[in-house]
């Protein structure tokens, strides 16, 4: 599946206000090893991109992600069975 | 590599805990003096984190109905419920739960642990929902975990948030469980359970309320927040444990639902593990007896409650957002919690402290439990160690 750009950007953007300032994000970010993101980051992380996207992401998915990319496949995924 | 280098940082974490308070991880119940004293480090210690709401861990006729049946029966059942694990005794309390709960039917596991384990991963399955409170006990995400269905969170006591997901899932026209907890075990603080039940009729959902932590000590008949809230109708299954007001160890789920009797042979956590053991269960029975006939204990329990918020929170502490028998200190500082957990201990008084990620928002917690069992010089001498160390250590 391709990734849609739009998306990308809105969880970018997310991400941006969850991370150092000035850290750099791509698709290819790795959650954890380059975000150092602990769970509970990554819990709150989930809950403002489900506001975000009115939808519900279930945890089931969460230890398919690892990249930034990762993740907006899953909401692609989500938000194309809505 | 070795197999345990993924336990480095917990290794890390652990040494930098030790430094600041040496026995924090090895604390030892060196002797039991009674069900709220014991010595620790050579000191008599008043236990002011250990649940047992109504302090019959120590109970003299608990006691002996656990000799008695230990004499009688052994000291364990060396088998499964479904093997040779079912004495008179479980199928015994069983009925007796089932009634106190005035429902149809009753399972009892071997711990409250395995109850969640048990339920959560075989009543809901493949293409089916839980809709799980965000601060639920581990054991209730290991029971989702254990099992197969979808597993979706919403923010903790939000009934909105929770209506939200309801409505999101009305087109999959799927069985979704709702998941919520009497009193919940880090704040003590009580789930709306009114509105959950109005939002689990509305959207034609299960629920089920974990009261492992308010069986004993909400609702007129200690049956737990669905009693107190006056909902219990609206709830399909109740699981709590033994090991908290009864004093014991041990699980159970109640239901009307008359296929609860079902799970038993569809749950590996209830096939696949030796039953309770002869005494436990014989102790349980007469804990439940005495929770039901000396409602005197839940008003003691409640006066210590009162005292100890009041206390701390004239003391200045940030504390869960109401009174109950849980009372919690939070601390955004690690060291200072450490530093305050200690100072308690020295001065004789033992409360548990929860780290992050156990906790709920990232902070420390300094989480009390009084027991109906506190004397009132007990109460004094536990709020008396607070103001003391407040004193000492200055971080309130």
């Amino acid at each position: 599946m391709e990734l849609d750009e739009k998306i990308l950007k809105e969880v970018t953007g997310i991400l941006t206000t969850f991370v150092p300032q000035g850290q750099q994000l791509s698709e290819e970010t790795d959650m954890i090893a380059d975000l150092g993101l602990d769970s509970l980051k990554v819990m709150k992380i989930v809950e403002t991109v489900e506001d975000s996207f009115d939808i519900s992401i279930p945890l089931n998915i969460l230890p398919e992600v690892r990249t930034v990319g990762d993740f907006v496949l899953q909401i692609q995924k989500i938000t194309g069975e809505g | 590599m070795t197999i345990f280098d993924k336990f480095q940082p917990l290794a890390e974490a652990r040494q930098q805990i030790e430094q600041s308070a040496g026995s924090f991880l090895n604390v030892v119940m060196e002797e039991i003096i009674s069900g709220t004293e014991a010595i620790i480090n050579g000191r008599p210690t008043i236990l002011a984190g250990s649940n047992n709401y109504l302090g019959l861990s120590s109970n003299p006729d608990c006691i002996d109905a656990a000799c008695q049946a230990a004499r009688e029966e052994g000291t364990g059942t060396t088998g499964s419920r479904m093997a040779n694990g079912t004495f008179s005794g479980h199928v015994a309390l069983e009925k007796e739960l089932a009634e106190y709960f005035g429902r149809q039917g009753a399972i009892v596991f071997s711990t409250g642990y395995i109850a969640n384990l048990a339920m959560l991963s075989t009543l809901v399955g493949p293409g089916e929902v839980i809709l799980l409170d965000a601060d639920c006990h581990a054991s209730i995400y290991d029971g989702c975990r254990l099992g197969s269905a979808e597993i979706i969170r919403f923010r903790h006591n939000d009934a909105a948030d929770l209506e939200k997901r309801l409505r999101r899932l009305e087109s999959r026209n799927t069985n979704v469980l709702v998941v919520a907890e009497g009193l919940y075990s880090m704040l003590g603080d009580r789930a709306p359970l009114a509105d959950i039940v109005a939002l689990k009729q509305k959207y034609g959902a299960y629920l089920m309320v974990d009261e492992a932590h308010s069986l004993g000590v909400l609702g007129d008949n200690g049956r737990g927040l669905a009693e107190e809230a006056g909902v219990e109708e609206g709830v399909d299954f109740v699981v709590g444990t033994f090991s908290k007001s009864l004093g014991a160890i041990g699980g159970f789920c109640v239901s009307n639902h008359s296929e609860l009797d079902l799970v038993r042979y569809a749950s590996r956590p209830y096939i696949f593990t030796a039953s309770s053991s002869p005494s436990i269960i014989a102790s349980t029975r007469r804990a439940l007896q005495i929770l039901r006939s000396k409602p005197e204990l839940r008003h003691r329990l409640w006066d210590n409650a009162n005292k100890l918020y009041r206390t701390l929170q004239d003391l200045g502490f940030t504390l869960g957002p109401e009174v109950s028998p849980i009372v919690a200190a939070r601390f955004e500082n690690m060291e200072e919690a450490l530093a305050f957990w200690s100072g308690l201990l020295e001065r004789g008084v033992y409360v548990n402290m929860v780290l992050p990620p156990a906790t709920p928002d990232g902070s420390c917690l300094l989480r009390c439990s009084v027991s109906a069992a506190h004397t009132e010089e007990q109460m004094d001498r536990i709020c008396e160690a607070f103001t003391a160390v407040c004193k000492a250590v200055k971080t309130v």
